[in-house]
């Protein structure tokens, strides 16, 4: 398994087109089409980051947890918030058992060869590896690197510096270096913009809404108990709430929750009733519920069931 | 692998060629990870040629858009086979050449290319619009615009420590100078939260009411963009559209950097739908964060032509996002003034404070209360400067 060429290295599993790799994802419940299926095969085949934005809820984070999956390799994340800096996502010395060693050594006289008790004291196994060395040190693995807008600029120099060539620089250690780079994916919400150099290095893809009949495939595939009828007319409607103007349009994520928060009521079908006392799944915004119960929440499942 | 072969290198080439010249930043490398993609996928198959080429070409949703237009353009509606030309070692042996100046195949891309170009260009001629270059006076006036500038900005506590006399022991810092010590006990280290200025995010309306005021505007936020010790400072200009031009203001020299606004501004005077707008801002901008928490100052004469409860409505919202809302109106300096613009009424309620933006002290004024000095007046007075 040790190898530099990268290519093989998925654990054994054989992804050799993007549609090869279409059909292991579908075997994850992860349905997908074209374009991520393309851009997942590439970042596995070129080992570059995967960058992915889209609206909240549209699977950038399942994706991840699918390619996990299907690879069987562990799923490594770093969700990312400000002010996160290297000693939480990269590695940390463990301090307090520094110490003890130290009190031990000293307790048992041995203090006297220093050069040695250095380094024990900066060895290994007083490494804690963070996310980002746990993915460079775990093979197969795949990194995901969540929501780096969250971060501050300056970590994400500091994360250019480690996606790019997959090694990391321990002063005390030396350098860790990847045998095989993980397959990484990032995911990003738009809050700010990620620095261009930071996106050149990755693959970028956009994820959009799913359309109508993958979305219901996708519900089928999470809720197999739910009906073909109530799974095409909660998507139905969903999608009429997307375009409805609003603060926060509901993504599949929220049509996943709604179809659960029916199956959870017993109701096999979508009828106005329903929809009112569920609608706490899908719209997340006082202002939303007031703009549809303005509209007529009534109409949106009539039209939703008629159509589907 | 195919029957008949094609240059994919220069095909890349010159589409990411095509790109550039419709405003997607399709640098050399990224050019390189298409050819590197290409190759794992099937070559002939236009869905893989689409997608490997918007997968490394593009870097933002909205250029997805744009390639899209241009991809189509370039490739025409040829089916599966793309650009199958007969003639490929000749070709590859002087690519420069080939995709430069020859009359062959390779040209056909570039006329394909030229009348979308062409057209672009042409109309930002139309829109384009003089500015001035400075004067001495208007240098004096940046200056003491800047000095404005200098002052620390309103702060927030960040997640992120930093080292200081007092506060949490760091932990750290503490047992690293314990080991230093050979494991006697040393001093505690002690850290604090590290706090940074807000960001602050300038909405500056460029419609045809404003244009005797927007060029100053635009140098004033020019000023903000480069104040001291701060993390960041977002510009948009309101006109017909939203445009964002914080990349635009980054240039350090005001010239450049005013006339790289007025390059990228497609709509200079005219009317403005500030609740549309302002929606839009919140919509794409706003509500995923950039509002959140930050001073936002809105330069505008609140002249709505759209809704002017939309305009209210999206206030309330941005109020309740941002830390501070700043109105700054130009007009406000007249005397007499009363907000009596429909718009200008309906956005008050939800404004922290409202100054007027008519003169250099004015603005240096706005600048001072921008950066953090203590406000002085209470929301809704005017400020006579």
């Amino acid at each position: 398994m040790i190898t530099n060429k990268g290519w093989g290295e998925n654990g054994g599993v054989d992804v050799t087109t993007p549609d090869r790799l279409r059909e292991l994802m579908t075997g994850q419940g992860y349905l997908a089409d074209d374009g991520v299926a393309t851009a997942a095969y590439l970042a596995i085949s070129m080992r570059r980051p995967l960058f992915l934005e889209g609206d909240a809820g549209v699977g950038k984070t399942a994706l991840a947890q699918a390619l996990a999956g299907l690879l069987d390799a562990p799923l490594i994340r770093l969700q990312c918030y400000e002010g996160i800096d290297a000693a939480q996502a990269l590695y940390d010395w463990d301090f307090p058992r520094q110490l003890l060693h130290l009190r031990a050594a000293e307790a048992a006289h041995r203090s006297d060869n220093a050069e040695a008790l250095e380094g024990e004291l900066y060895s290994r196994r007083f490494l804690i590896a963070r996310p980002l060395l746990q993915a460079i040190e775990t093979n197969p693995s795949v990194l995901l690197v969540d929501e780096v807008d969250r971060a501050d600029d300056e970590f994400e120099a500091f994360l250019l510096e480690v996606l790019s060539d997959f090694t990391v620089t321990v002063p005390e250690l030396g350098t860790i270096r990847a045998e095989v780079p993980p397959v990484v994916v990032v995911t990003s919400n738009r809050t700010r913009e990620v620095h261009d150099a930071l996106k050149r290095r990755c693959l970028y893809h956009w994820v959009d809404h799913p359309t109508f009949e993958r979305e219901v495939a996708i519900v089928r595939a999470r809720y197999p108990e739910a009906s073909e009828s109530l799974a095409s007319s909660v998507t139905a409607a969903v999608q009429r709430l997307r375009s409805a103007d609003l603060l926060k349009p509901p993504g599949v994520a929220e049509t996943l929750d709604w179809t659960q928060a029916l199956l959870a009521l017993g109701a096999q079908t979508l009828d106005a009733d329903t929809a009112t006392r569920t609608l706490g799944a899908v719209l997340k915004y006082r202002e939303d519920h007031e703009r549809i119960a303005r509209s007529g929440l009534g109409d949106v499942v009539e039209a939703a069931v008629g159509g589907a | 692998m195919a029957p008949e072969q094609y240059d994919v290198t220069a095909a890349v080439v010159g589409l990411a060629r095509t790109l550039r010249a419709a405003g997607v930043a399709a640098s050399p490398d990224r050019v390189h990870a298409t050819v590197d993609a290409l190759h794992r996928l099937d070559a002939h198959s236009r869905s893989d040629v689409y997608w490997a080429g918007r997968l490394t070409l593009c870097a933002s949703v909205h250029d997805i858009a744009r390639y899209d237009r241009v991809f189509d353009a370039y490739f025409g509606d040829r089916p599966a086979a793309l650009v199958r030309r007969p003639s490929a070692p000749a070709a590859q042996l002087r690519l420069v050449a080939a995709t430069s100046d020859d009359s062959a195949p390779v040209d056909d891309d570039g006329d394909e290319a030229a009348p979308m170009a062409a057209a672009a260009s042409a109309t930002e001629v139309l829109r384009h619009r003089d500015i001035a270059t400075l004067t001495a006076a208007d240098r004096f006036v940046l200056a003491r615009l800047l000095a404005a500038f200098a002052l620390p900005g309103e702060r927030r506590v960040t997640r992120r420590l930093t080292p200081a006399t007092t506060g949490a022991v760091d932990r750290r810092r503490t047992i690293a100078r314990l080991m230093h010590a050979g494991g006697e006990t040393a001093e505690l280290a002690r850290q604090e939260r590290r706090r940074r200025p807000r960001r602050v995010v300038l909405l500056v309306d460029i419609s045809g009411s404003m244009s005797a005021y927007a060029d100053a505007l635009l140098r004033f936020a020019h000023a903000a963009s480069h104040r001291l010790r701060a993390p960041s400072t977002e510009v948009f200009t309101l006109g017909t559209r939203l445009t964002r031009v914080t990349r635009e203001m980054a240039h350090r020299d005001v010239d450049a950097s005013l006339l790289a606004v007025t390059e990228a501004i497609p709509d200079w005077s005219g009317g403005t739908r500030l609740g549309e707008l302002l929606k839009r801002f919140l919509d794409e901008w706003g509500q995923r964060g950039m509002a959140r928490g930050a001073v936002v100052v809105v330069l505008s004469d609140g002249w709505e032509r759209g809704d002017v409860s939309l305009l209210g409505e999206q206030m309330a919202r941005l109020h309740r996002l941002a830390h501070r809302v700043v109105w700054a109106n130009p007009r406000a300096g007249r005397p007499g003034f009363a907000p009596l613009a429909a718009g200008m009424a309906a956005a008050l309620p939800h404004v922290d404070d409202f100054v007027s933006g008519h003169s250099l002290a004015a603005l240096e004024h706005l600048a001072a209360m921008v950066a953090g000095a203590r406000r002085r007046e209470p929301s809704g007075v005017m400020s006579h400067a």
